[in-house]
Formats: structure tokens, sequence, C-alpha cells
């Protein structure tokens, strides 16, 4: 016992007496949270944008203003014809040229309708649609305006209530998916590369010689990656509830015991790369190529999983985050108690146990 | 000359004589590239709705019916209590609910105008404020037939209405592949160019080689040169695979001239590679090559515009990204390969890029040192 005790102690020596390796433990986390929570909008703002008049007259004026005046579009250039379009696009700046039919004031009264076009540079499909979709909205608001006594006979008037959410803040998405992506890095990169860095420097056979056992010695690795991941999932829920005001609904004991779990998990997966890889730059591999983006972009953390093609949605099954991902928005956001994500947490402790049995089995007391 | 060959042969040598590094290299990027790309997309292909219709009319029926013809709707199950409805909110077996109130019918013939609740579950505001859309308007089109219908009016026209048309250059069909496809591609040459360079220094530091290198006539620049254009070489070769993958699978098109690619990626990927080898001399070990390289990725990644647009972002962060060179090398990627931009259109991008990669090259070097 006395011997593990001094093993951790010299574990922690290592971890602190070096600034680089706190730079990631506690700066990646806090510099993606204000990332993630300051920068990162998909809403639009700001857009720049070209138009076409052809008709000037003062039903173009009064929508050309009120589209800049909304605060989504800045006006680059008014165009003469439609021939600088193509150019404009090109430059990159412009998302979208607005082109008003000539005699477009006088159609709209005489004929009762009147043509715009809106062209949108689709080299960004999601931006093209909201750029579109908003100026749509600006266009008939403003000749909603121009009759404001005309009322539809028989109104079925839809009235919407958002759930969990009801602000539609952008943090409730990313503060769960930022933990658990964070999380998980930290907890398999750190331990496959401290441990694959004894074998490739040959201290791993110093340890292995020493009255340790080879479970203690994981325990002793493990064991202090594990407190300062803990820390680190305390000081994410901490900025989401005091910067970005992201409640914790549930218990927040029961949060706290799925995050143990969870980084228990990726401590396991991590032991289990360092037991396959030969040395630090193949643990490395396999942790960030082969865990970064696909916990990105497969847990649904920013792409939605009902959106992926069934293939993925099956293969998102193995991500461990998306089921942590999904227990943390229950019990943060939706309030929801284990009763509701007992299957979520069954299958991370399996996950577990296999990451357990798998390394135990690979794991090599003697060196080639 | 001949010096710069001899150490290039030594460090392919050392490449390529690891076998587990050539399937990391080349397999494991493309394979993510392949798969990933299709789950990365905002595109809705289905939104499950409780539907709890307390009315039981023949409206609020046909109401329903309209929503389960719409290809997209997955109508999961008909329930009487509102309180059924929150607890799938809660389960995520559903999106939205829709509450249809008693009278309803009652409310629309006599009142002339009736409530509907859409209860949507909000966790993911985008997606919820996109099914509010698509639900109200199904609702909205349910409505004008309805009016049709029942009171006898052919069309409900208001007596001025803009047409308007709209039209998706370069991408018309919106197809969110071609978008993320060059995006995880700057993505995955980046961690390759950025790693693997200022890994391979350090090993040498860390097994001791480096003082034998030190001890020979080679010249700074001759070393750092070495150390840079294996994977240099390695990147660009990663890019061609994988734009020909693309190519390929998702049909993306590279309108833009490929010579004119490849330079600027040559370009981009000295100041990545650059930066690389710079950490790599101010620090001692592979492991906080990583993590220094690993913090700064991170902070490139999410701010390029790979995700989420970079227009969108406060000024001081578009500022800031002027020292980013991912924000350049995805804006250049983005408008050579779907809209055939040429040299001239990116002109400020290639000339940023530049100053960026001999800042972080020269700074690689002068900070090498030949003394342990």
């Amino acid at each position: 016992m006395k011997q593990l005790k001094s093993f951790i102690k010299k574990e922690f020596f290592h971890i602190f007496r070096d600034p680089r390796t706190m730079l990631i433990l506690f700066g990646i986390p806090i510099a993606q949270l204000l990332i993630f929570g300051t920068v990162i909008k998909s809403e639009i703002r700001d857009v720049h944008i070209a138009i076409y008049d052809q008709s000037k007259d003062e039903t173009t004026m009064q929508i050309t203003n009120k589209l800049l005046s909304s605060g989504y579009f800045l006006l680059d250039e008014n165009l003469g014809s439609t021939e600088g379009i193509e150019d404009i696009f090109k430059k990159g700046k412009v998302k979208e040229v607005v082109v008003f039919e000539s005699n477009f004031g006088e159609k709209l009264i005489r004929e009762g309708s009147a043509h715009v076009q809106l062209i949108a540079d689709a080299s960004d499909p999601n931006m093209a649609r909201l750029v579109t979709s908003y100026t749509t909205g600006i266009i008939n608001d403003y000749i909603r305006k121009l009759h404001p006594n005309l009322e539809m006979p028989m109104q079925i008037q839809p009235e919407v209530r958002m759930y969990f959410n009801e602000e539609m803040k952008s943090a409730y998405m990313f503060v769960p998916g930022t933990m658990a992506l964070i999380l998980m890095l930290i907890s398999a990169m750190m331990t496959s590369i401290s441990i694959t860095r004894e074998k490739e420097m040959g201290t791993m056979e110093i340890l292995l010689v020493s009255p340790l056992k080879p479970g203690q010695i994981i325990v002793g690795k493990v064991l202090p990656y594990l407190i300062l991941s803990i820390i680190n999932a305390f000081v994410i829920v901490l900025i989401g509830r005091f910067v970005f005001g992201v409640p914790v609904t549930g218990s927040f004991i029961l949060l706290m015991l799925e995050t143990i779990l969870f980084i228990l998990m990726a401590l396991c997966l991590g032991i289990l790369i360092s037991t396959v890889a030969k040395n630090q730059m193949v643990a490395m591999f396999f942790s960030m190529i082969a865990l970064m983006l696909p916990t990105i972009i497969l847990s649904g953390f920013i792409f939605p999983i009902e959106n992926m093609p069934e293939i993925l949605q099956w293969l998102s099954h193995i991500m461990p985050a998306r089921w942590f991902i999904s227990i943390i928005r229950g019990i943060m956001l939706k309030g929801t108690g284990l009763l509701f994500v007992w299957k979520e947490t069954l299958i991370l402790i399996g996950m577990t146990l296999f990451f357990v049995v798998a390394s135990v089995k690979k794991f090599k007391i003697r060196l080639e | 000359m001949k010096t710069i060959l001899y150490i290039l042969q030594k460090e392919f040598r050392q490449i390529f004589r690891n076998r587990t590094m050539l399937p990391m290299i080349f397999g494991v990027p493309l394979l993510q590239m392949l798969i990933l790309v299709f789950a990365a997309t905002f595109e809705m292909k289905q939104i499950d709705m409780v539907v709890v219709d307390k009315d039981l009319s023949a409206a609020s029926r046909e109401l329903v019916a309209k929503f389960e013809g719409v290809p997209f709707y997955h109508i999961a199950e008909a329930v009487q209590d509102e309180t059924i409805g929150e607890k799938m909110l809660l389960n995520d077996k559903a999106d939205v609910v829709l509450v249809i109130p008693v009278n309803f019918e009652r409310n629309l013939v006599r009142n002339d105008k009736a409530q509907l609740q859409l209860l949507v579950n909000a966790i993911d505001g985008n997606t919820a404020q996109l099914i509010f859309a698509y639900s109200s308007r199904i609702i909205s089109s349910f409505n004008q037939n309805l009016v049709a219908e029942w009171k006898g009016i052919p069309e409900f026209t208001p007596p001025a209405l803009v047409k308007i048309a709209e039209s998706y250059w370069y991408n018309s069909e919106l197809d969110y592949k071609w978008y993320m496809a060059p995006g995880i591609l700057a993505i995955l040459v980046t961690i390759i160019g950025m790693f693997m360079s200022g890994m391979n220094l350090v090993r040498e530091k860390e097994i001791g080689t480096i003082e034998q290198l030190n001890v020979t006539p080679v010249k700074k620049y001759q070393f750092i040169i070495g150390k840079l254009v294996p994977f240099w070489v390695i990147a660009l070769f990663d890019l061609a695979f994988g734009l020909f993958i693309a190519w390929l699978v998702f049909d993306l098109p590279i309108v833009g001239s490929l010579w004119l690619l490849f330079g600027m990626a040559g370009v981009y990927l000295i100041s990545v590679l650059g930066l690389g080898l710079f950490i790599s001399t101010i620090t001692e070990t592979q492991q906080q090559v990583m993590f220094v390289s690993f913090f700064f990725m991170m902070i490139f990644i999410l701010m390029g515009g790979i995700f989420t647009p970079v227009e969108s972002m406060p000024h001081w962060a578009q500022m800031v990204d002027r020292l980013n060179p991912i924000f350049y090398f995805m804006k250049i990627m983005r408008m050579l390969i779907l809209k055939g931009s040429g040299f001239f259109d990116f002109i400020e991008e290639f000339v940023s890029l530049s100053v960026l990669g001999l800042f972080f090259l020269s700074l690689a070097i002068w900070r090498y040192r030949k003394t342990a």
C-alpha cells in the first residue's frame, strides 16, 4: 500500500512539474468552452450581400432598407447587370445577390404580384439556406405590413413551446458535448501516452521488476488522471452554469457519478490502447485520429445523429461519447433521473468492463 | 544540396520502416473522411412527432393525415394525454408533440380562429427552429386547403404578392457533403503535417540520436528542411488521395485548377509544418509536443470556419483568425474546388499564408540549437 502511495505521488509529480501538460489538462477545456460559447455561432449576422435593382422605385428602396436595417445583412455593392455576379461570388465575400425585376412597385400594385430573385452562393449550403430564408422572411414581412387589416378566415394559429431550452441557447448543446469530448480525449490520450512512454523510454522495465504488482502499476497510472478529470468535469459544469447559464436541473450527485463512470471507461480505453501501441507515436495516432474526429462528429455533439445515414447511426452506437452525451443532456437539461438513463448507463458499464478484460488479456508483464 | 538529399533519404527510410505507421498515414485518415463526411450534416431526415388529439374531429384528423403524408414526418403514436407526450420528449422518443385542443374544429368554424400547440425539444436550438418552421408551413398549407374546401374560396390570395425565386449557385442541390469533404480533408492533412513533423524531431531528442546529428556538419536549415520535406510530401499525397476519393464517392466537382490547389496546399503545409517544428524545438518530449500542438490545433480547427461560418463570429475572433493558417486554407480550398476561383481572387489569402509560413519556418530554424 505504501509503495502504491509513493508510486501515485511520483505520477502526480510527473504531471505537475510540466507546465505543458497542465496546459492541456486545464487550458484546453477552458479555452474550448469559451471559444464554443463566444465564437461558434451558427446564426447569421452581417452577411455581405449585393443588390441588382432593375426598377429603383420606392418599393424596392424600402425593401432594401428593410434588409439592411435588419442587422443580418451588409450591402457590399449595387450591381448594374447580372454579368458581375459570377465574379463577386468567386471573390468569396458576397453570399447572396438580390435581384428585383424592372417596374417592381408598379407590377405589385397593378398585377398584384412582382418577382424577386435570390441568388445564393451555395458553396456553403447551410449558410445559403439560412440567408435566403432570412431574406424571404423580411420581404414577406414587408408585404404583410402593407396590408395590416388583411385577415384570413378560419385561421389556425400554431403556438410553440420550446422545451428544455426556452431561449434556444447554443450553450445547451455544447456544454455537454465539450464535457464528453474533453474527458474522452484527456483520459484516453493521457493514460495511453503516459504508459507507452514508460515502455518507449525503457522505464517500464524498472517498474515491472519493482515489487509493485501489474495491477498496482495500472492503478497508479490511472488514478491521477481520474482525479484531474473529475476536477475538470467540475470546472466545466461550473463555467457552463455561471458563464453561459446552463443549469443542472437533475441530481448533481447522479451527474458526477455518471461522469466518473465515463472517465473510468475512457481511462480503460486508454490502457487498452497502450497495450496495443508500441510507441507514443502510434498511441497518439490511435487516441487522436481514431478518437478525436469521430467523437466530435459521430456522437451527436455538433451534428444530430438522426440525420446520419443508417449505417452510421449504427456505427455511432459504439461511440461511448454518444451515450454519455445523452445521459448528461438528460440530467442537466431535462432533469431526468436514473429511471430514464439506465440503459445508457448500463452500456457504459458494459464498455468499461469490456476494455478492462481486453487490456488484462493484452497486458504483458514481460518485455519482448 | 547533396547533404539534404542524404538527410531526406534517411528520413524517408525511417518513416517507411515502421510498418504500423503506413496504415496510420494513409488508411485511417481516408477511411475517416469517407465515414465522417456522410455523418456531418445538418439536413433533417426524419422528424418524430407525437400527436395528442383531444378534439377527434374531422378537421383534426385531416390535419394529422396531412402530417402523415409528409415523408419525413414520422408520426410515432397517437396519445390522449399531454403528459405522455412530454414523457416522450424526455425519453428522446419524440422531437415534437402536436397538441390539438378540445373544440379545435368548433373554434375554427364559429370564431374563425383556433389554437394549436407545438411542443419542441429545443436542446438543439437550430434543429428546433427548423422543426417549428417545417411544421408551421405544413399547418398553414393545411389551413389554406381547409379554407378552400369549407368556405368555397378557390384559393386564398392576398392582394399583393412578391414571388420569390431562389437559386443556389455552385451547389444547386445544397449537398452538404461537398461542403464538408474539403473541410475534413484539411483537418486530416493538418493533423498529419503538424503532429508527425514535430514528434519526429523530438523523438530524436528523446532517444538521443539528435546528438549524433548535431556533431555532423549538417547545417541548421538543412536539418530542418530534411525534417520538413518528407511530411510535406506525405501530406500532399494524402490530400491527392483524399480528393480523388471525394471525387469518386461524393461526386465532388473540382472546378478550379488542380495545380493551383496543390500549390496553395504546399504553401499552407509549410506554415503548418513550420509551426509543428517550432513547437518541437521548444519542447523536450513527444508528450509535450503532442499536448502543445493539440492545444493550438483544437483552437485553429474550431475557429477556422470548418464547421461554422467565420462571418458569424465576433469581431475580435475574426481578427485573431488572421493568424490562423487553417482559416486561409479553408477559404481557398472551398473557393477553388466549388467555385473555380482563380489566383487573383484569393491573392490576399495567399500572401497571408506565405507570410505565416515564412514566419513559422524561420522561427523554427532560428530556435533550433545545434548545441545541446
